[in-house]
Order: structure tokens, then sequence, then C-alpha cells
């Protein structure tokens, strides 16, 4: 109980800063809104065009908005040393992760929420039939690249490459998370829609193997 | 500050060993310090001070060795309220105000009444009137306010205080001296390294020199007692 109550907390934290910073959803708001705006131009895609590439696209907007996203998470604790004031106060560390994730999971799914009507637009796919689905294809990306990108930003904070370590360690590792959810929202995008339940049983294992991983070592990864 | 609940705890260190890869931060530090003390931590630069105090608030794991906290000349180990940590960064965040800071920690560390004791400490520290302002807009002295609220609210037995007067104008290390007086004085155990001139010094009970990451002077009184304040005030 303990640990919910504590991560209720820090998450009412990070959502609070954030809103009142706008740091981190400005920037990847503006950043995927540019990605998906020029490519539509630079391609002119057809219908087909679209339903073919637009997935992975979006995907690879997704992943750099999130590595920029991901970025600060632990870097923004260090400036007035408040990671040590959260280690002196939370009974269980992975409360503080838990929090981080679920927030940068909140944050990277508004943006994809938001992008979903101009990518429709500029790439004349409808994605209304299917949407909710979409929601959920998205959701389970998002933990996935949330859940990872949450454990690599704390090692990396403390590293001394810092800005190259992130994305050195992130694309990698987050392959297999792309190519699933990328098939996914494939599936979707199609004139007849279908929940692909192999590549999302695969999110799902995915994202479970990483928090379970992050629940037994994170701790490790706070230390000095 | 107000009356306490907390019971007089000492700390003991054991044979402590701090290594970052091959160098060595700590070499078999063992001290005990009993409860009430007021210890100074005088050393140059990277003499381990602020490695020692943050094992002793265990943000940091010994390589060897062990720290135990003494109630009642009873080792409780880890059973016992985290001590209060002040460091010169503040360990508080500017985006949230004052209150804000301090109803967070109380919360997560399941301070009951949250808002009341926030309220009590933000009068001790002078900040009432200040509570809804974000502390991005505090100066030094004020930010380290906060900091010093946030390490006693869970009343803490035994504060640690890492160079905390580092960047206060006089008029701020004067209300810090006042504010750990009232600390000393209520029976809570200080352990703080100092650098720079300070009033701070005078409140000491005991004073320890370290040097390349060893004790090499722990004295109570006399005239090495004056040399390492005077070497913590230089």
């Amino acid at each position: 109980m303990a640990l919910l109550s504590n991560t209720a907390v820090l998450l009412g934290k990070e959502l609070r800063t954030e809103f009142r910073s706008r740091e981190l959803l400005t920037t990847t708001v503006v950043f995927i809104l540019t990605i998906v705006v020029l490519f539509s131009f630079t391609f002119d895609p057809s219908v087909s065009d679209s339903r073919r590439f637009g997935p992975g696209l979006l995907w690879l907007a997704f992943l750099f908005a999130a590595s920029l996203m991901l970025q600060p998470c632990f870097l923004r604790e260090q400036n007035n040393d408040t990671l040590s004031a959260l280690r002196l106060s939370v009974n269980d560390p992975f409360a503080i992760f838990l929090a981080k994730l679920v927030a940068n999971t909140l944050f990277l799914l508004f943006t994809q929420v938001l992008l979903l009507p101009v990518f429709s637009i500029l790439y004349n796919v409808p994605v209304l039939a299917a949407f909710p689905q979409l929601v959920l294809v998205m959701f389970m990306g998002s933990l996935g690249l949330s859940v990872t990108g949450t454990a690599l930003s704390a090692i990396s904070a403390q590293a001394r490459m810092r800005e190259l370590l992130l994305p050195l360690l992130l694309l990698p590792l987050l392959t297999p998370v792309l190519i699933a959810s990328t098939e996914a929202t494939a599936a979707l995008l199609v004139p007849n829609p279908a929940l692909r339940w192999d590549w999302l049983g695969f999110l799902l294992a995915f994202d479970v193997v990483f928090l379970t991983a992050l629940w037994l070592f994170g701790e490790y990864l706070l230390e000095e | 500050m107000t009356p306490t609940v907390f019971s007089p705890t000492g700390i003991r260190f054991e044979n402590i060993d701090k290594r970052y890869g091959g160098l060595y931060a700590l070499r078999r530090v063992s001290l005990e310090i009993s409860a009430g003390e007021c210890v100074v931590f005088a050393g140059r630069n990277g003499s381990g001070k602020t490695t020692l105090l943050r094992i002793a608030a265990r943000l940091a794991r010994p390589s060897s060795g062990t720290v135990s906290f003494l109630n009642g000349g009873e080792d409780k180990g880890g059973t016992l309220p985290p001590a209060g940590f002040v460091a010169h960064a503040t360990m508080v965040y500017d985006e949230l105000t004052a209150e804000e800071n301090l109803l967070l920690f109380a919360r997560l560390q399941g301070i009951p009444e949250p808002a009341a004791r926030a309220e009590t400490l933000l009068r001790e520290v002078g900040l009432v009137d200040r509570r809804n302002s974000q502390v991005r807009t505090f100066s030094r002295g004020m930010r380290q306010r906060v900091a010093i609220a946030r390490a006693l609210l869970n009343e803490p037995a035994v504060v640690l205080l890492d160079e905390p007067t580092t960047g206060l104008d006089t008029e701020g290390a004067s209300w810090f001296a006042q504010t750990l007086r009232h600390l000393r004085d209520s029976g809570r155990t200080l352990l703080m390294s100092l650098h720079g001139e300070s009033e701070v010094s005078t409140l000491a009970t005991r004073a320890i020199r370290l040097d390349a990451g060893a004790v090499v002077a722990d004295t109570l009184t006399g005239a090495s007692f004056r040399s390492i304040l005077a070497f913590a005030n230089a």
C-alpha cells in the first residue's frame, strides 16, 4: 500500500511540475508535428502509400519524441539533488520509477492522441473506425518505451556522456517494441482493421519483463 | 523550534571503507558519536566529509564496514526514522511552492496530518507568508530555510548537514546558526561538515579532522579542538 500511495503522491508531483513548466510536452508536441508535417509535404503520399509507411513513420517520430522526453526525466532531479530527498523519503525506491514511467506514458499517449487527427488529415488515412484499438496499441507501445527509457534515463543521468548514452542504449533495445507497435498499428489502418493480438501479446510480454526487472533491480540504478 | 518527541540517538561507524574504483574516499573510519553531540567535520576538498555524511544518511553504501544508530545504548540498525539531511543543494523542487514541497515530502514519509506539520515548520522557519510562492523565486537564504524545514519533517533525532552555510550571507548564516543551536539544545545529534568561515562552528562540542579519507584528529576540547575549527573556517 505504501508503494501505491507513494507512487500516487509522486505522480501528482510529476504532473504538477510538468504542467507548470511545460518543458517536456511543448518540445515533444512541436517535434512530432514538425516531422509529420514535413514528411507529408516531401512525399505527398497516396492513401496506399500512407497505409504502407505511415505506421513506421509514426512510431519513428514517437521514438525520437520519447528519447527527447526521457532524457531530462532523471536529469532534472539532479539540479537540486532532489533525487536524494526522494530516496530518503520513500520506503520503496520502485515508487520513484513507477511514478516517472506512468507520467512518461501519459505524456507520450497525450502527444500521440493529439497527433492522430493531424496524421489522418495530412496522410488521408481514416483512423476513427479503429480509434479505441489504436489508443490501446499506442498505450502498450508507449508503456514499452517508457519502462525501458525510464530505467536507462536513471543510468545515463549519472554517466559522464549522458546526452549521448541514452539514445545509444535506448534505440537498439527498443527495436522489438517498435516492430511490434508498427505492425499492430499497420493492421488497424487498413480498410478492414483488426487487432493483431500476437503483436499485442509481444508488447505485453516486453512490458512485463522490463517492469519486473526494474522492480527487482531499480534500487541499484539510483545508488551512488 | 517546537518541543519534539524523538528519542536521543547516537551513531556508530565501524571500519568504514568507501572506494570508487581504485580510489579510496574513506579508509577504515571508526567513530562513535553519542546522542546529543554536535560534531564538526573539517578537512580539505576530497577528504571524505561528504561521503561520510551521505553514508550516515544511507544515501551511499559503504564498500565495507557498518553504520548503526544507537538508541539508549541499544543498536537499532535501520529501524529508526531516517536522519534529517541538509546539504549545499537545497533538495527541494524549484517549480513547487514552499508548502507544496513540504506537503510532498511529508506525504511520502507518511507523516500524520501533513498540512499541519508543514504549516508549523513554515512558521518556525519564518516562511509562512511566502508559503504559496514557488521556491524558484526565493533567495538562497530562503531556499535553505525550506531545506531545513524539509529535513525536520519527521522529527529526526539525528541531523546531518553537509556544508549547509555555503552561499549564505551573514544574516542567513546567523539565522542558520540560531536554528542549529535550538536543535542542539533540544538534544538532537548534529553532524556537519563546514567549509568557509561560519559562526555555526561555534556550536560544536566535538571536532574531527579528515585527511585523504582517514580520521587524523578527533578532539573534544583544547588547542587542537580550536585548530580544527579554525581549519573548518579557513
